[in-house]
């Protein structure tokens, strides 16, 4: 199965040198994944600064400044996996780096058809 | 074999229903890999059953008979609705294919293994935890939506909800059907013993009017605690079952008739059941011998202590608050410490008691809680000051709904006013 791991956190607790660390202990952990054939895709976010949000109103769609919804904890990242179940997910999600200080959300992908490879 | 009328054979099915339903059940759903299609099949194959052994007298070994001819229906069941569904002919193929490792599957062992399988998924901390209750209950245990609604005191339309919703996710997010390894196991074993141990909880502390449905929620965890301990003979699921045995030989003492609550001091010990307290004691005794002990167990060897005490002032408190230190440990939790703070007053005093219990008041721990505030008007009564033991009840009057509590409360109340 295919399961998308989201990385949420407060960007605020994270430094520089943390992050640099962060991101090089992920790039590993994909690596590892990638190896094991469990890796379909693996990304960092830029800060929740840089988003822009496209919202459906009125009949047209509103361009604002800003995430969908203003948390304490932003995506900041995510892993997308092909585990052989929950239990298997969550054992990659329990390694992310990035979900120290924060959550990995674990969702199964909706597979639809005719979605080019 | 003699014709057997249609009512005798009833019986027979039925009673075979009893012992193997939730066997057959938890071996159908790994087959089928859905539960909902296993418990039809189950259900199918149960009919199927009533039918044919009249005519063919009862197989040697039911249970395979019966897993068999729950796959065979399943598969059937799938060809028919695939005139509606495109993806089932598929299904059903796959699981026609796998009839060959069918055959290994039937052994004792195996089956075990299913029921085992069965409460680790039942009680998967990834479901929410009244959906791992509700899903145990039914799917482990066989109680119907209605029964555990009653016993929850839930609406069945509310609770069947919870469990369709709970079989969803089992599906949809691939909640595996499989005991955890070795790593993870402890930490998933502790999820599944505290569905057991609030499942029992539910059926031990209300006392009035729902006593009936309640008891046998106690009776459904100790069955179950006692099957968990068949597969899986870890320390904490002895201690638990330990727990539960010697809590349920006090059953009948802890309330009078009319329904009122008898504190553990003032129990008449001669009600206590020596047979379940000779169990659970001997169950304490083999998990402290094995180790290495968890909270469970810490608390058995605590109530272990109460059961072979002629009575509350001959308890031995120091070896009870001794205890306590060790759980503090493994858990440091306020009630534990509340609990700790009783046990301490027993053994020093109540000053001592009641020390421990303002601190943990203070530090904003418990202050809702109506048995820290009955805790603490109990040490001011036996130090003889009236006034703010009548402060203390009354907090703790205010903070609780049970009413067999309320009676007690009210009750003490009364006797500081004379």
């Amino acid at each position: 199965m295919k399961y998308l791991l989201l990385i949420y956190g407060d960007e605020q607790v994270w430094d520089a040198a943390g992050r640099a660390a962060c991101y090089e202990e992920s790039a590993e952990l994909a690596r590892e994944l990638h190896e094991q054939g469990k890796l379909l895709g693996t990304n960092a976010l830029m800060p929740v600064a840089t988003a822009t949000s496209v919202v459906a109103g009125g009949g047209k769609r509103v361009i604002t400044d800003g995430p969908f919804a203003e948390t304490r904890e932003q995506l900041g990242g995510y892993f997308l996996v092909d585990a052989k179940d929950l239990d298997e997910a969550i054992e990659i999600a329990k390694k992310i780096p990035g979900g120290r200080l924060g959550t990995v959300e674990i969702r199964p992908v909706y597979e639809v058809e005719g979605l080019p490879v | 074999m003699t014709a057997t009328t249609i009512d005798q054979m009833q019986l027979i099915v039925e009673e075979v229903y009893r012992t193997e339903s939730r066997r057959v059940l938890a071996t159908l759903i790994r087959l089928l890999g859905d539960f909902d299609l296993a418990e039809d099949a189950m259900q199918d194959a149960f009919a199927a059953a009533l039918r044919q052994w009249s005519a063919e007298g009862v197989p040697d070994n039911p249970r395979a008979w019966l897993v068999s001819t729950g796959r065979f229906k399943a598969i059937d069941n799938l060809r028919r609705r695939a005139r509606f569904d495109k993806s089932l002919p598929v299904l059903a193929e796959q699981l026609d294919e796998a009839a060959d490792e069918f055959d290994e599957v039937l052994d004792e062992e195996g089956i075990g293994d299913d029921r085992l399988r069965l409460i680790f998924t039942c009680c998967h901390p990834a479901l929410a935890p009244e959906a791992r209750i509700a899903l145990t209950l039914r799917e482990m245990c066989g109680l119907t939506t209605e029964e555990i609604a009653r016993a929850f005191l839930t609406k069945p339309a509310t609770l069947a909800q919870r469990i369709v919703r709970a079989k969803s996710k089992i599906r949809d997010a691939g909640i595996p059907y499989q005991v955890p390894g070795p790593e993870e196991l402890p930490e998933r074993l502790e999820t599944v013993l505290h569905v057991i141990y609030l499942v029992f909880n539910e059926g031990y502390s209300a006392s009035s009017g729902e006593s009936l449905t309640r008891a046998d929620l106690s009776s459904e965890a100790i069955r179950l605690n006692r099957l968990l301990l068949q597969m899986l003979p870890e320390t904490e699921v002895m201690g638990l079952l330990a727990l539960m045995l010697l809590h349920e030989s006090r059953r009948v003492a802890r309330t009078t008739p009319g329904g009122d609550l008898v504190l553990l001091e003032d129990q008449d010990r001669s009600l206590w059941d020596r047979e379940l307290i000779a169990e659970g004691q001997a169950l304490v005794g083999q998990a402290l011998s094995r180790g290495p002990v968890g909270p469970y167990t810490v608390q058995a060897a605590i109530s272990a202590v109460h059961a072979s005490a002629p009575s509350a002032a001959e308890t031995s408190w120091q070896e009870i608050v001794a205890l306590y230190d060790l759980l503090m440990v493994a858990t440091p939790t306020p009630i534990i410490e509340l609990n700790r703070a009783v046990a301490v007053a027993m053994l020093e005093g109540p000053e001592a008691g009641l020390a421990i219990i303002e601190a943990i008041l203070a530090r904003g721990d418990l202050t809702e809680y109506h048995l820290a505030h009955s805790a603490r008007a109990d040490m001011y009564r036996r130090l003889g000051k009236a006034d703010e033991a009548r402060a203390a009840y009354t907090r703790a009057l205010a903070l609780t709904q049970l009413e067999p509590e309320r009676r007690f409360l009210e009750g003490r109340l009364q006797e500081l006013a004379v």
